[in-house]
């Protein structure tokens, strides 16, 4: 599984809720959705930077707390009419558990901390 | 297979009746369009615009042919149905094509009515209708010199004003004796004629036209019944409209003036449905335009199967699409008995205002030259507030124009375009004329969605009404009363409270289901308020859903624009001691927060704390018997106290131990906005109560309530509620007045807009003369407390199970 860290589990994350995981000053958002489906997205809104992880998750959307800008969980775009992109990360659930795969991120290669 | 729908019509009313449609059942049915003009749907109500070279035909296209196949839609364009036949359940084209229906809307409009008087056939009489019509006026104002409008009402004025500016020399013939006389009284058409004469219109009034005379098959003048000539190349006719209902009434279907429907929109036909102009609801018809929209929401609620929204007609209100010329109109305004007439003029300034009142609510309203009250006398009409409180504040409008930069202008048309509308959000008043027209936007929350304008604070959004009001004229109507709560369902605020009660539904997933929510879990604007309304209908069982909170409400702090949060604890009443300052500084220092201050509510707030410090730093705060301040919540806030007779050498009470009280009754109540109290020992009103949700301002006899205040946004003073002589009557109203608020006012409604809602009359009714209800809503209060004062602060800094909502998942490291 090269490029692939495993994150977490899903059952730390709360259904419709988010967790965050911290990569030095990499923030990524973890979100459940109703139907156990995991996202994983930068912790940062295009709109002016709020933690997504601190929004309300509904569908497969999420609403920035800051301004309510709503993104959509899987591509990232925010919901029209509102314009921009936050970064996503491909992610896969193994037996309950959440990987993601982080290798394309620029500054260097992460190493999971429990491996 | 899919059933089959078809349309006949393409204009306004039937594609908003399928985008609706579209919205709640997008593969419901196979969908075939007919409409009889060349073109996609268009904004109608922007001819005008047109006419006066202000907007071109491409500005005002709503749907292209590219929406209509992007959806899988069929449009059959420049063809028009003759025939429905009912017992095949098809549509007949002129060209002989058929459409086979399971379902037919019929959203055929109406039809200019054409004066019969000879010469009308002629060359060159035009009606004022569609995008035709406008290509033969302007290909007129091209060629000719001399124009006749016959009609001095909204359509007659408005394609005068579009003429005149296309360089023609317009005369207006009017029937009556003054202009617009079914929206304006005589004083406010004398005003309107003395505007229009100046920028160049002639009216000849009470003028009949008896003959239209023509040469050479083109119209050369017009004839009155006097006998009178006026000579002219072109003549409009704009005297009215009638429901267009000629294919119905063919096919047997029950017509009267239009196509009777019932509250549904479904006509005598079970299977043909009919909105728009052609339709007749309860006797009525309607020429406007915001009517449909409140009809195509309930077809298209009936056509998808949710069967259970009715339509019960639309008030509308009326403005004149003339540039500059700022007149609003609503209501039967022309008095009679029992009425009252409110009435301010000042001619030099061209202002005049006329309120008819009647049983103390509002019947009607003509205002002219300043308009900016409109829509608030127009929502205070519709919702028949009992307006008898406010009457003497009635004329001099709701004010509500505070911090915006707009400082205080009411006219929103002699703006310029780069004028500042939305202080919150930086939107000009040009960036919204061009979202309305440029993206065919009709209410409020499709200007906030497009331009973010009005969707922050708030206090801008009379002007942006009024901004579409001017732009959309006549056809904007304010917010309908019983808008659904959001885009994920139809219901309204009030009938999810209302259907939570009768039905005893006591889980979110419950309400959604009953009441057939169209998003799987709602979004971040129904489901805060839904958790709400069932924390407070049942406040001994329901389990509060933390992923239906802000995160403010989730986390117990305040999030701050990096992400961190600010924390503010308790100090009951403003009052706060050595030990307690020495544990705020030891918590400061300790966790190295780099901003303290002093709050408007006579608090303390720690700002910039990281997330995962909050519990460390509520259990230092804990140790020194300090609790939550809910500085963040949708609950109570703050009582906010002088030193009173304890130390001052005017107070009359001891209102700071009387804050505290009050404090301590109702901290942890969680209500539908944020409430801050305030208690004055005299009244000089050092604590500022009367700019609070409830202020109590104490004399020498006893205390004075106050309600409804609001410091922020919009300053709103206090109304006086009563006068009471004990600390006890003072709780007992407070306590009332919060639970009626709770059970009453709609989510994210403060105090002061919920009581500008319903009236202080009616605030008043239920408090002062019930002191049984009160009693009632006292004790309800105290029970709901109960539950509610659990310090979760405490709580989260104690127990395991809430750490997930602080602590990262995990932390990884850099190679």
């Amino acid at each position: 599984m090269r490029g692939w860290t495993e994150i977490g589990a899903v059952a730390d994350v709360s259904r419709l809720g988010a967790r965050v995981v911290r990569c030095g000053e990499l923030r990524i958002a973890v979100f459940r959705a109703e139907d156990d489906r995991v996202f994983a997205l930068e912790d940062r809104c295009p709109h002016k930077g709020g933690p997504l992880s601190q929004g309300i998750v509904h569908g497969c959307r999420v609403t920035c707390p800051l301004h309510n800008m709503v993104i959509d969980l899987g591509s990232g775009h925010a919901v029209a009419p509102d314009e921009g992109q936050a970064r996503t990360f491909p992610v896969k659930v193994i037996d309950g558990a959440i990987w993601a795969h982080l290798d394309d991120i620029p500054v260097a290669r992460v190493k999971a901390v429990v491996e | 297979m899919r059933k089959k729908l078809v349309v006949i019509g393409n204009g306004m009313a039937g594609m908003r009746t399928i985008e609706e449609l579209l919205d709640r059942a997008p593969d419901a049915y196979a969908i075939t369009v007919f409409g009889d003009e060349p073109y996609g749907n268009y904004n109608r109500i922007l001819l005008s615009p047109v006419l006066a070279g202000e907007k071109t035909i491409g500005e005002i296209m709503l749907n292209d042919d590219a929406w209509y196949s992007e959806r899988g839609i069929v449009l059959r364009k420049g063809k028009k149905i003759v025939k429905i036949d009912r017992v095949r359940h098809c549509a007949v084209a002129d060209d002989g094509e058929t459409a086979e229906y399971d379902r037919l809307l019929v959203a055929t409009g109406s039809l200019p009515i054409i004066l019969p008087v000879p010469g009308a056939e002629l060359d060159g009489v035009t009606s004022f209708r569609n995008i035709h019509d406008v290509d033969t006026m302007l290909e007129a104002s091209r060629r000719y010199d001399h124009a006749v409008v016959i009609g001095g009402g909204l359509l007659g004025l408005e394609a005068a004003n579009g003429l005149m500016k296309n360089g023609m020399d317009v005369v207006v013939v009017h029937l009556m004796d003054t202009l617009m006389e079914r929206q304006l009284d005589f004083e406010a058409g004398a005003l309107l004629r003395a505007e229009l004469e100046e920028r160049g219109l002639k009216f000849l009034m009470q003028g009949k036209t008896k003959q239209i005379v023509g040469e050479n098959g083109h119209v050369r003048a017009i004839r009155l019944e006097t006998g009178e000539e006026i000579p002219t190349d072109i003549v409009v006719m704009a005297i009215g409209i009638r429901p267009n209902i000629e294919l119905a009434r063919r096919a047997g279907v029950y017509c009267d003036r239009g196509i009777v429907v019932d509250d549904t929109m479904l006509t005598y036909d079970p299977r043909i449905y009919a909105v728009g102009e052609c339709a007749q609801h309860r006797g009525k018809t309607y020429g406007l335009v915001a009517p449909l929209f409140e009809q195509a929401r309930v077809c298209a609620n009936h056509l998808a199967h949710k069967a259970f929204a009715s339509y019960r007609g639309s008030l509308t209100s009326t403005k004149l699409k003339v540039t500059g010329v700022d007149l609003f109109s609503a209501g039967d305004f022309s008095g009679g008995p029992g009425t009252h007439e409110i009435l301010l003029k000042d001619a030099q300034a061209g202002i005049y205002k006329k309120i008819v009142v009647k049983n103390d609510r509002i019947a009607g309203a003509v205002l002219y030259g300043d308009t900016i009250d409109g829509s608030w006398y127009f929502g205070l009409m519709r919702d028949g507030v009992n307006v008898a409180d406010m009457r003497r504040q009635l004329m001099h409008g709701q004010a509500q124009l505070g911090d915006a930069g707009h400082g205080g202008a009411s006219a929103v048309i002699s703006m310029p375009a780069s004028a500042e509308i939305c202080g919150c959000n930086g939107v000009c008043k040009g960036a919204i004329v061009d979202a309305i027209t440029g993206k065919g936007l009709f209410t409020l929350e499709d200007v906030r969605a497009h331009t973010k304008a009005s969707s922050s604070c708030g206090s801008c959004t009379p002007l942006v009404e009024q901004l579409l009001a001017v732009t959309l004229g006549s056809d904007y109507s304010t917010t309908p009363a019983e808008k659904p709560m959001c885009g994920c369902t139809d219901h309204s605020h009030d009938a999810v409270r209302k259907a939570i009660v009768a039905n005893k539904l006591k889980s979110l997933s419950e309400v959604m289901r009953f009441l057939e929510w169209k998003t799987p879990n709602g979004c971040h604007s129904c489901r805060p308020a839904v958790n709400y309304y069932l924390l407070c209908a049942w406040p001994d069982e329901y389990a509060d859903d933390a992923q239906s909170r802000y995160i403010n409400e989730r986390a117990h702090a305040n999030i701050q624009k990096d992400g961190t949060f600010s924390v503010v604890p308790r100090m009951w009443g403003g009052l706060t001691t050595p030990a307690e300052l020495r544990a705020i500084a030891d918590v400061a220092d300790k966790f190295a927060i780099p901003t303290v201050k002093v709050t408007g509510g006579q608090r303390i707030d720690l700002l910039g704390v990281r997330k995962e410090q909050l519990p460390e730093v509520w259990a230092d705060l804990a140790k020194a018997g300090m609790i939550s301040g809910h500085a963040y919540s949708k609950g109570l806030r703050t009582v906010k106290t002088c030193v009173g007779s304890e130390w001052c050498r005017f107070g009359t009470q001891d209102s700071t131990d009387l804050g505290v009280k009050l404090e301590k009754m109702c901290w942890g109540s969680w209500t539908p906005h944020k409430v801050k109290l305030a208690v004055s020992g005299c009244p000089r009103n050092c604590a500022e109560a009367t700019i609070k949700d409830l202020g109590v301002v104490c004399v020498e006899s006893g205390y004075e309530i106050h309600v409804g205040g609001n410091g922020g946004v919009k300053i709103r003073v206090t109304d006086l509620l009563a006068k009471v002589a004990s600390e006890e009557e003072v709780r007992e109203y407070t306590s009332a007045y919060i639970q009626l608020y709770r059970e009453q006012a709609r989510y994210l409604e403060r105090t002061a807009h919920w009581i500008e809602r319903v009236g202080l009359s009616y605030v008043k009714e239920k408090l002062v003369d019930d002191p049984d209800g009160r009693k009632k809503l006292h004790a309800r209060f105290l029970h709901s407390q109960k539950f509610a004062q659990i310090d979760p602060w405490a709580e989260r800094a104690r127990e395991k199970a809430y750490e997930r909502e602080f602590r990262p998942m995990k932390e990884l490291e850099r190679i």
